[in-house]
């Protein structure tokens, strides 16, 4: 695809954006947002999307639920061990 | 290097994604605490070298689809009529705002704070919100997304698209009902597709 229309572009958004587009056709593509505001505008707003949804979900794990489970595996280790004979 | 050194560092994205999945936190925590006991117990089947990560999440979603999703009665995907594409874009595109020019999308965007997304996020059917998680929060690609919820690559490009548009959906919805944008019904900007 030498030279994308905005209707091929926009319809490639979410390739695009997930990396999944070949090197040819991603270059084409960022070509045509070089000099379209309008395609600009609706990847930009896709783009600014995932980065909310990516940000919106990261929390820590709470120290005891970590130590729940450190002692869990633990203790199916210990079991095993025994269970072999060791 | 142990089972604990190779997979405590996947524990915070793990429980992130358990808690989108389960949408309660009690339950998030007794599905990732299974998860690491199975992968433990299987650990020896793992070939090194290989996709730890997505071998891990596979762990989890198939518990999760074993234990949990069979109780909830959510609306299935295939309940859904789909969204347009471009669904915020439409309506708030190239719009200008008063305030210095800044657009309506940023002013929407900005507004819509962590707990608003992950509500829409949870809003939306398992089978959209997993793909979407997967992709946007853990970033996998389509392959190891097809390989996690052992699915076609066509099937996990479906899911995301028509999750994505639900998602705009939702958190256009929200952003209308606590005032900080307008619904526009009559003026939608237009998009060539």
């Amino acid at each position: 695809m030498s030279k994308p229309t905005c209707e091929e572009s926009l319809a490639q958004i979410y390739l695009f954006l997930d990396g999944e587009l070949d090197e040819g056709t991603r270059a084409s593509i960022e070509l045509h947002l070089e000099h379209c505001s309008p395609c600009v505008a609706a990847f930009g707003l896709e783009m600014e999307l995932r980065a909310l949804v990516s940000r919106c979900c990261r929390e820590p794990v709470p120290r005891e639920l970590r130590e729940r489970i450190a002692a869990a595996l633990e203790e199916m280790g210990r079991t095993a061990a025994s269970e072999d004979g060791d | 290097m142990t089972f604990a050194d190779d997979t405590s560092p996947y524990m915070s994205s793990l429980y992130a994604a358990a808690r989108r999945m389960t949408r309660n936190d009690a339950d998030a925590e007794d599905l990732l605490q299974e998860t690491f006991l199975k992968a433990y117990r299987g650990y020896g089947g793992f070939k090194e070298g290989t996709n730890l990560k997505a071998w891990l999440y596979r762990i989890l979603t198939n518990s999760y689809i074993n234990r949990y999703r069979a109780r909830q009665r959510r609306p299935d995907e295939t309940d859904l009529e789909d969204v347009e594409d471009f669904y915020l874009y439409r309506r708030l595109g190239g719009a200008e705002s008063s305030v210095l020019g800044r657009s309506a999308e940023d002013e929407v965007l900005d507004a819509i704070t962590d707990d608003q997304v992950r509500d829409a996020l949870d809003s939306l059917p398992d089978t959209f919100r997993m793909a979407v998680v997967l992709a946007d929060v853990e970033g996998f690609s389509y392959k190891e997304i097809a390989e996690i919820l052992d699915v076609p690559i066509g099937t996990v490009m479906s899911r995301l698209h028509r999750g994505r548009r639900a998602l705009q959906k939702a958190l256009y919805e929200y952003a209308v009902e606590r005032g900080i944008t307008s619904p526009k019904p009559e003026e939608v900007v237009d998009v060539e597709t």
